[in-house]
């Protein structure tokens, strides 16, 4: 199986050009082709992932990509180990679920083939991605799942809001690329190869000096910065919500966003060589979560709320990497990416019944809607981190990366707090309560067979995923997927009740104010308004960007056009004024003088014919007379 | 008494041809100039005439050459008529002073 791991990202190429090149005009076969291609990455990622459980040796196959001799040797390739082995797993499942998923979803929607085909290219490009054994085809395929995110976050393009949210995500996530890509340029100079293998071995036998290391360190984390959502580039994400939801749930919480993740973890020799590149990517991780999660305690739009979340904990996973705790994020990546997608299909359907995105009009909905509503439950339950769900033990892990840092430990708890208060004021708001539309409320219905299949499955993996991490296992999660040795957790009895009871106490608060009523979010709201109101405008992080970026881009843009208004155009016109100044004096010397010689000459003609024709009387004996007497001249002169 | 020689001939012709000049360049009438060019022809005639007899007596080539001259002035006169008769027509007169129709 593993020898034939190559062909995992080919069966969505083929797929994405059949529908492109031949069945775009018929819809049902279509997404079939698309869901036959994915089962079978489905199928042969597990089993890779499987065999690479069972025999924990790195397999690499690659061929001659570019030979320039000396100057230049790219080969390109696959790696299979751990965690591409769990990457693969994650990708293949959720990109299968939310195919699935999308048949019920977007029945109606005109331009399906389309959408599937650019599923397909997602799905190859971020399969691509994990099984590179290089930098540059990772960054390759790194800017193709971008220009899918771009595609499908504009899919509904007629809508403004979505064309534009396409367009910010892509600009944004490309000042991240920049990084990336001058990362990879400084790793080629030092390293003189860009395989993963010859780039560590290189870091590890000290080749490069440590200022570099750090540099290449940072610009490889903008990168994942840009890809992962975090501060100062995560402005992106929420808005990415524009598109439909389950795209939502594959690219923007389970695969793509993860994908900046992978690159901290695929880099972790470069980031513990270079420590203080690691303390900043620390520091980002949780001030993005911190940040995020608070956002995330008062919107209303119940995507964003899940966006946000997102955001926090990537920014989770990102500090855990920065910690040290490679274990700890590429586990958290996993568990997250099942119960997020959960989430996310779950909003999805809840979507697909009452036709908004807004909490403040929904409530009750679990008397309509019990798959989705219990699905959704235990996907919240599992990101609040309550015993035994995946969210436990992938976030204990993360807490035990902290230790030895108090500050991101107690960062990290309030996070898990804001995470679970937020989690359940959505679960509560949404499906609990009195319906607070009645009209939509009663046009609610469950989803098709199509939508809560993947849900139920998804419910499935978000509560047992965790189970292969748990730290008493013999071949877990921590044998398979770790950075040069393996790693053993044990398990920190006081800091997972800790966790468990912070995670608990958001729960209960979010049970007293949005279910029981024992505390007025009303009232809570009037005492901290200035909070509220920041945190509503989401720390006016885009009024900000507007304020720095955006508008002097616009003065700027304006300067530039007042110039070419001005002075370009100013000097062309003033060229042509010259030019027919230049002309009118050039005609008026061509009227005058060149016209005038030749007119001259003709009128000296005239002229003087005038006076000679007066010689020619007509009368012949003038004429004979002049000859008789030129003859008597001539005769009197000889 | 001298007898009459070439010079008496030439003489004869040069009067002629003078008063042929005389004629063709102050005769109004048209059939006048024409007939002063005909005095003009025979005073050359003359001349012909006398250099062949007095200057190559063996040879007649003066006196062919003279009834050439005949011919075509014949001929000549004939065309001139022709057109004289025409301007009569068209003018109603010969008066050369008024036929000045090859004026610029």
């Amino acid at each position: 199986m593993i020898q034939t791991a190559w062909l995992i990202p080919i069966f969505p190429l083929v797929a994405m050009a059949a529908i492109v090149l031949f069945t775009h005009r018929h819809r049902a076969l279509s997404a079939g082709i698309s869901i036959a291609a994915v089962s079978l990455s489905f199928l042969w990622g597990w089993s890779v992932a499987v065999s690479v459980w069972g025999d924990p040796t790195v397999h690499r196959m690659s061929f001659d990509w570019l030979n320039l001799g000396e100057s230049m040797y790219i080969p390109i390739g696959i790696q299979i180990d751990g965690l591409t082995g769990m990457m693969l797993v994650v990708v293949t499942t959720v990109a299968l679920m939310v195919q699935i998923y999308s048949l019920g979803y977007m029945r109606d929607d005109p331009r399906y083939s389309r959408y599937y085909a650019y599923l397909s290219l997602f799905t190859m490009a971020m399969l691509t991605l994990v099984l590179a054994d290089n930098f540059f085809l990772m960054f390759v395929s790194w800017e193709l799942v971008g220009l899918a995110s771009y595609l499908l976050i504009g899919f509904w393009f007629e809508k403004q809001s979505a064309a534009d949210a396409g367009k910010k995500a892509f600009i944004t996530t490309r000042l991240g690329d920049l990084g990336f890509i001058l990362g990879l340029l400084l790793l080629y100079t030092g390293c003189g190869t860009l395989t993963f293998q010859g780039v560590f071995s290189a870091v590890d036998s000290h080749v490069l000096s440590g200022g570099l290391l750090t540099i290449a360190g940072l610009c490889l984390f903008a990168g994942a910065v840009g890809k992962s959502a975090q501060v100062p580039l995560h402005v992106w994400l929420p808005d990415a919500m524009e598109g439909p939801t389950p795209v939502s749930a594959l690219i923007h919480a389970a695969t793509m966003v993860v994908a900046g993740v992978y690159l901290v973890a695929r880099s972790m020799s470069i980031f513990l060589a270079a420590d203080r590149a690691a303390m900043v990517v620390a520091w980002i991780g949780i001030i993005t979560s911190v940040m995020a999660a608070s956002i995330g305690l008062v919107q209303n739009d119940i995507k964003r709320v899940l966006a946000y979340s997102t955001v926090s904990q990537l920014g989770y996973m990102i500090m855990a990497l920065g910690l040290g705790g490679f274990t700890a994020g590429t586990f958290h990546l996993m568990t997250h990416a099942f119960f997020k997608a959960l989430l996310f299909l779950g909003a999805g359907s809840v979507i697909h019944a009452v036709h908004t995105n807004d909490i403040r009009e929904m409530g009750g909905l679990h008397a309509k809607m019990k798959t989705t509503s219990i699905t959704f439950l235990i996907a919240a339950l599992a990101i609040a981190g309550v015993f035994p769900l995946s969210g436990f033990w992938s976030k204990d892990e993360i807490v035990a990366a902290t230790l030895g840092h108090p500050i991101f430990t107690v960062l990290t708890l309030a996070v898990a707090f804001m995470t679970a208060f937020y989690m359940f004021r959505l679960y509560f708001l949404t499906f609990t309560g009195k319906p607070r539309d009645q009209h939509k409320f009663d046009h609610a219905h469950e989803s098709p067979k199509t939508m809560t299949v993947p849900l139920q499955i998804l419910a499935v993996l978000s509560v047992v995923s965790g189970w292969i991490g748990l730290p008493w296992l013999e071949h877990g999660f921590s044998s398979v997927v770790f950075h040069e040795h393996p790693h053993h957790p044990e398990f920190h009895v006081v800091w997972a009740f800790i966790a468990a009871l912070v995670g608990l106490s958001g729960i209960g608060l979010a049970y007293m104010m949005y279910y029981k009523g024992s505390i007025d979010p009303e009232r809570v709201r009037a005492r901290a308004t200035g909070l509220y109101t920041t945190l509503l405008n989401k720390y006016y992080f885009d009024e900000a960007y507007s304020v720095l970026f955006v508008r002097p881009y616009y003065t700027m843009c304006r300067g530039w056009f007042w110039f070419d208004q001005h002075a370009i155009d100013g000097a062309v016109n003033g060229l042509g004024r010259v030019s027919v100044a230049w002309s009118v004096f050039n005609r008026w010397f061509d009227e005058t003088f060149v016209d005038g010689a030749v007119n001259g000459v003709g009128w000296l003609t005239r002229g003087f014919g005038a006076i000679v024709r007066h010689l020619q009387t007509g009368r012949v004996q003038n004429y004979a007379f002049i000859v008789f007497a030129a003859l008597v001249v001539l005769w009197l002169l000889q | 008494m001298p007898s009459i020689g070439l010079h008496h001939y030439l003489a004869l012709s040069a009067v002629v041809f003078c008063i042929g000049i005389y004629g063709m360049l102050t005769r109004r009438n048209a059939i006048g100039v024409l007939m002063s060019v005909e005095l003009m022809f025979n005073a050359a005639n003359i001349a012909l005439v006398a250099f062949g007899r007095f200057v190559t007596p063996q040879l007649v080539t003066g006196q062919v050459v003279a009834a050439f001259t005949i011919a075509v002035a014949a001929a000549e006169a004939t065309v001139a008529l022709a057109i004289v008769l025409l301007i009569y027509q068209h003018h109603r007169g010969i008066d050369v002073d008024r036929i000045n129709i090859m004026k610029w």
